[in-house]
């Protein structure tokens, strides 16, 4: 459309004649004075994380060390059934538990995917004054399919990951790659105003914060 | 989504008051909601610092908005994606149709977008033989039922879930097959029916929340992870964005993402928020077009002091606060806007000559603007804009609103105009009409609302007889 770019161009700068040409941007101020960090002992950081994560009825463990998180992934997996678990390719090898097929994700298709019993990722980082858990593109994380067609995503997060808020979360992820914020599992409200778990996303969210 | 006619706020608000079932369910949402966003708010010490910010940044957005624009083009660009430019709605909708032909594509799965509302986007894609499935919950109920949204966030609020089920059992459930009215079991047949689509459907289609000029990021939020679903699973993935929807930098989201999920469904967060900057290998979809909307925005900016209307995040935080919206319901507004924003949002985007009615909507009480996120002065807003309704009028005929107006300059021009004018109001009681009428055309006015009373005495009446000795008050 030849023309539209130009058109809607004049447009905006014609709307904005009360602007004098000589501000910029940066003459608009804009005060930040909302708090960028949470001002906590580290011990309350992790303790709000669990709890918040928890109140969007998502399953928090906390797992003392990495020797214990393969029994603790190795549980969950049993209590839901779990037979094939899609696994993101550079979650470590003492994570993976036994007893289930581990589908290593080099280029599983969507139907694939979709046949998956569950899902085990890391992540990038947790909010602790959000509930929240934070993928981005890459081994640890996988791609974003992966954590969304199966029903259940087990997810572990370490200690020091776990962040205080959305403006830390910011200057830790790298802009350009994809990034999905998880707070709980899917729901909807829409039918009249009831809760209900799973609509499209995981039905499931299991965290594993490892201490 | 039948409407072509606008009949007026107060036509429309009549037909929605005459409906019990939408006011007992409008009630009952605004009423949850309103609980919710204020637990939430409440827990945040720095919520009028995150409000100041949001403000600040849009202003510094909208003022600057050209250049923005630019650079958003240009990060995009860069990331591999491709930016078209639409004027309004038709070239909006004629662009994503020629994407989704290119790559032979009868089928389009949306997430849930206001905008695309706006532009009728599922009417335009099916007389070109294009079938757009929305993939939304609500969405979904209220396309398969061929019915309007009543409320930004859950445009199907006023069907209940025996309406529901008949309409599911109707369209979606298989032969034999029979459904319940439990919502979960009625979630389980929407997420079955739609996993099809989204597994098989080459062309997605969303709105964007936010979108970053820094870095060409677009961001979306949801609930349900339809959202997730059609900008991950298809090939090509289509964003139609209203223009003012860009943010200048990517730490800028971090204020956003604050306001945003606690104004609108009241949680600290929403359960998924997905951010993507054009196409990225291995991860995704393959192609990425974002369509930049103006579609009478440009006619918004252009009033300086209403320009703040372009503020808005579509929270919804203001419909459920709002005694006019929660009697009326969203479809007294006749437009996917509904509420207090609607309120002044569409006059402007469609013009006053269509919706001259919407800015009247309202009681003035100010809750809205007290619980904006980006603090958009909606009354003042309101006001402004019936002086321009009044001032539309006085060009075409002598109203009685404009007579009224232009008596009462003529009265409060001079001092002794002013006081003869209140010694004349007193006569009212004399004349034996009492109180709450005054005479036609005028009573227009005292048929919806009481006169007050005309004191005996003026305050300069009062003052001069007290300088005298026998003040008395």
């Amino acid at each position: 459309m030849p023309g539209a770019r130009e058109e809607m161009m004049g447009r905006l700068r014609a709307a904005l004649g009360d602007v004098p040409p000589e501000e910029t941007p940066l003459d608009v101020a804009v005060t930040r004075d909302y708090d960028r960090a949470l001002d906590m002992p580290v011990s309350d950081r992790l303790a709000m994380f669990a709890e918040r994560v928890a109140e969007y009825r998502a399953t928090v463990h906390r797992v003392a060390g990495p020797s214990e998180l393969a029994d603790a992934l190795g549980e969950a997996c049993e209590r839901h059934g779990v037979r094939s678990l899609v696994v993101a390719v550079g979650v470590p090898e003492d994570w993976r538990p036994a007893g289930v097929d581990v589908l290593d994700d080099s280029a599983l298709t969507h139907a694939e995917l979709d046949a998956a019993d569950g899902v085990l990722t890391g992540c990038a980082a947790g909010i602790a004054l959000t509930g929240t858990i934070a993928l981005e593109s890459g081994p640890l994380s996988g791609r974003r399919a992966i954590s969304l067609l199966p029903d259940l995503h087990l997810c572990v997060i370490e200690a020091e990951q776990v962040l205080g808020t959305v403006s830390e979360l910011f200057e830790r992820v790298t802009p350009g790659l994809p990034v999905t914020l998880i707070s709980g599992p899917s729901a909807t409200s829409d039918i009249e105003l009831n809760r209900v778990e799973g609509v499209h996303g995981p039905r499931r969210l299991e965290v594993f914060l490892l201490d | 989504m039948s409407r072509t006619e606008r009949l007026g706020f107060p036509a429309a608000a009549r037909e929605a008051l005459a409906d019990t079932q939408l006011r007992r369910n409008i009630g009952k949402a605004t009423q949850t909601i309103r609980a919710k966003r204020a637990a939430v708010v409440e827990e945040l010490d720095d919520w009028e610092e995150l409000r100041e910010a949001g403000r600040a940044i849009k202003e510094r957005t909208l003022r600057h908005l050209p250049a923005y624009l630019e650079q958003l083009e240009a990060s995009v660009t860069a990331a591999g994606g491709r930016v078209h430019w639409a004027r309004d709605g038709a070239e909006a909708n004629a662009i994503v149709a020629g994407i989704a032909e290119a790559h032979d594509s009868r089928e389009i799965i949306k997430v849930k977008s206001l905008a695309s509302d706006e532009i009728k986007f599922n009417e335009a894609m099916a007389a070109r033989g294009i079938s757009a499935w929305e993939t939304d919950l609500a969405e979904l109920i209220i396309q398969l039922g061929d019915d309007e949204q009543s409320h930004i966030l859950v445009p199907a609020i006023h069907r209940n879930r025996a309406e529901i089920r008949e309409l599911f059992q109707r369209t979606l459930a298989a032969e034999g097959e029979q459904v319940t009215d439990e919502p979960a079991a009625l979630a389980e047949l929407a997420r079955k029916h739609l996993r099809r689509k989204f597994l098989s459907v080459p062309v997605g289609v969303s709105g964007a929340n936010f979108c970053v000029a820094e870095t060409g990021t677009i961001c979306v939020v949801e609930s349900e992870g339809n959202g997730r679903m059609c900008t991950t699973l298809p090939r090509v993935l289509v964003t139609i964005a209203g223009i003012e929807k860009v943010l200048p930098t990517w730490g800028d989201l971090e204020v956003f993402l604050a306001l945003l999920p606690r104004s609108s469904t009241g949680e600290r967060m929403n359960p998924y928020t997905s951010l993507w900057s054009g196409v990225t290998e291995g991860d995704g979809p393959e192609e990425f077009h974002l369509v930049l909307l103006d579609n009478g925005r440009s006619d918004v900016l252009a009033d300086d002091f209403a320009r703040q209307t372009l503020n808005c995040i579509r929270c919804s935080a203001c419909l459920n606060v709002c005694p006019v919206y929660e009697r009326t319901g969203g479809h007294a507004y006749e437009s996917v806007y509904p509420g207090p924003i609607g309120a002044i949002l569409t006059p402007q985007l469609v013009g006053l000559d269509e919706a001259g009615t919407l800015p009247y909507a309202s009681s003035l009480c100010g809750a809205c603007y007290e619980v904006c996120p980006v603090k958009i002065d909606i009354p003042s807003v309101l006001v402004h804009l019936r002086g321009k309704v009044v001032a539309k009028k006085r060009e075409k005929r002598l109203d009685p609103e404009v007579a009224a107006l232009k008596t009462a300059a003529f009265a409060f021009s001079t001092r002794g105009r002013y006081e003869r004018a209140q010694k004349l109001s007193r006569g009212q009681k004399v004349l034996g009409r009492g109180r709450g009428s005054v005479p036609p055309p005028l009573s227009a006015w005292t048929g919806a609302r009481d006169l007050p009373e005309v004191p005996t005495q003026t305050f300069r009446e009062w003052w001069r007889g007290r300088a005298n000795g026998h003040g008395g008050g």
